[in-house]
């Protein structure tokens, strides 16, 4: 049911760790099914430079979960903001259906790691 | 390791099919010489089956599985009354084959109750009592439950049922072959079971109604099966399935002590491997071949995804892996937060299985958890 892609990134994810210096933390939990996420950043010059997930949840969490860290490492803040669902499933070659939700944690994690370092950052204003 | 989802043929039981298969395919109502000696195969496979389960050939109704057996079990008692409506008392860890057909007449002008079970997924007899009316019908509980591996005090439920006029169907679908039934000694009215869990073919079961019953036909038509289920009969299946009752009888001294001796020994070795684990359902009433898992702080589709790349195949209650996003009825049913039904794992063991597996399984499982683990925010990356 999962493509190749999907079943990579499940089983031999990227950036997966805690990050005990993170400059921003996303936590979000899955009201559909009760799974949680969480992002880690470092950000540097409005760049994260660094990225880091924990996941409790199904293989297409994980998989979500290390699909955005990819996509975010090196990007500007707004351009990870823009990050959606859609994106991360594209770029997993898909998802059942059935999944779809679970994308959404990974966006939801990532925006949220955002939205803290900024909250932390009060001189910063999008 | 999901001989509950279902099981391959024997092959004694394909050999026994194999001529109903092919050359001897006369219609058993027809009544030349072909069709008496098919005819015959079939009351054959009807007396194999009574026989396992200690019932006459004619309390036995070959159906297509064990859904279908719920089915007719269950709305046949319900329908086949001459008073409208009753009471009909349920638990909730049953198989949705009961569920829903309770549910369905719960519907359609039936009073149903839910029965709650304690934490080992056990029905306690003073619970039952409290909600058994005089109007209750029928009590319908799985002798042995297929996810957590419980196995009801089938006797004593049946007695404080039959004390007070209400029969008791059971869903042995799990239970049969696994642990020893004798229908008149457990004293049940009804009892489902399935040909597919028992090595034998799938989409071919049988109920077992004690003789005397009045019940309704779900399936109407020409009268097969002394008019309680209208079909041209599935020979072959039930050829089957005679066949894998017959085994599966022999097999409880000498199968089922090598499966048990496997299945403790996972249970032993997995609780001792890792921290955070634990045994879901009843320590010793359960049936043999069931071993039911809980670790905390991880999933179970993670799990079994990981698993299946090794080769291990198993069943999980986690609401991730399920179609509704919810997780497994059973668990709930027992107290589990639907965290904690995350980290489940269904390994059920059968002929499939050797010592190696089991050792195979105590080396992938362990280490499949730790890896989830260590990616889990509930924590535990180090540890055991
Ligand atoms: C307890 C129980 N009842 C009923 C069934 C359904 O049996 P069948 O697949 O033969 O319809 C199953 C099989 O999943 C089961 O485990
Ligand atoms: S995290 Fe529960 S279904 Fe994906």
């Amino acid at each position: 049911m999962y493509s190749e892609k999907v079943m990579d990134h499940f089983m031999n994810p990227r950036n997966v760790g805690e990050m005990k210096d993170a400059d921003g933390v996303g936590e979000v939990g899955n009201p559909t099914c009760g799974d949680l996420m969480k992002i880690f950043i470092k950000v540097e010059n409005g760049i994260i430079t660094d990225i880091k997930f924990q996941t409790f949840g199904c293989g297409a969490a994980i998989a979500t979960s290390s699909m955005i860290t990819e996509l975010a490492m090196g990007k500007t803040l707004d351009e990870a903001l823009a990050l959606t669902r859609d994106d991360v499933a594209e770029e997993l070659d898909g998802l059942p259906p059935i999944k779809m939700h679970c994308s959404n944690l990974s966006a939801d994690a990532l925006r949220a790691a955002i939205k803290d370092y900024q909250n932390k950052h009060l001189n910063y204003r999008p | 390791m999901d001989h509950s989802g279902t099981t391959p043929i024997d092959p004694r039981v394909l050999e026994a099919m194999m001529p109903f298969l092919t050359e001897k395919f006369a219609n058993p109502s027809s009544i030349y010489t072909e069709g008496r000696e098919v005819r015959a195969a079939l009351d054959t496979a009807r007396l194999q089956t009574a026989k396992a389960i200690g019932a006459a050939p004619e309390e036995i109704t070959f159906t297509s599985g064990g859904t279908e057996s719920d089915n007719l079990g269950i709305k046949g008692i319900a329908l086949g009354r001459k008073e409208k409506g009753g009471h009909i008392i349920t638990t909730t860890i049953e198989h949705h084959a009961v569920t829903h057909t309770v549910d369905y007449l719960g519907e359609n002008g039936f009073d149903v109750s839910f029965l709650p079970v304690n934490k080992y997924g056990q029905v306690e007899l003073e619970t039952l009592e409290k909600e058994i009316r005089d109007n209750t019908i029928l009590i319908s509980l799985a002798y042995g439950n297929n996810e957590i591996g419980t196995i009801q005090d089938m006797k004593d439920i049946v007695k404080l049922a039959h004390e007070k006029n209400a029969l008791v169907h059971t869903d042995a679908v799990q239970a049969v072959a696994k642990i020893p039934i004798d229908v008149k000694d457990l004293g049940v009215d009804l009892l489902s079971l399935s040909g597919h869990k028992i090595y034998g073919p799938k989409g071919i079961g049988a109920l077992y109604a004690r003789k005397g019953l009045k019940l309704a036909p779900v399936q109407h038509g020409g009268g097969h099966e002394k008019n309680l289920r209208s079909g041209t009969e599935n020979v072959a299946g039930l050829i089957g399935l005679g066949k894998a009752m017959e085994i599966g009888k022999a097999g409880l001294t000498t199968e089922i002590p090598r499966v048990k001796a496997m299945r403790d020994r996972l249970i032993k070795g997995m609780l001792a491997e890792l921290d955070d684990s634990y045994l879901n359902g009843h320590p010793e009433k359960r049936l043999p071949h069931n071993a039911h898992f809980r670790f905390s702080y991880i999933e179970g589709e993670a799990l079994l995804l990981n698993l299946d790349m090794m080769g291990i195949i198993a069943s999980t209650g986690s609401a991730c892996s399920s179609k509704s996003l919810k997780a497994s009825h059973v668990l709930l049913a027992i107290g589990l937060t639907p965290e904690q039904a995350h980290g489940s794992l269904r390994l059920t063991l059968g002929k499939g299985n050797t010592d190696e597996d089991v050792d195979t399984v105590l080396e992938a499982v362990p280490k499949v958890v730790k890896k989830l683990r260590a990616m889990s925010p509930l924590g535990h990356g180090g540890g055991k």
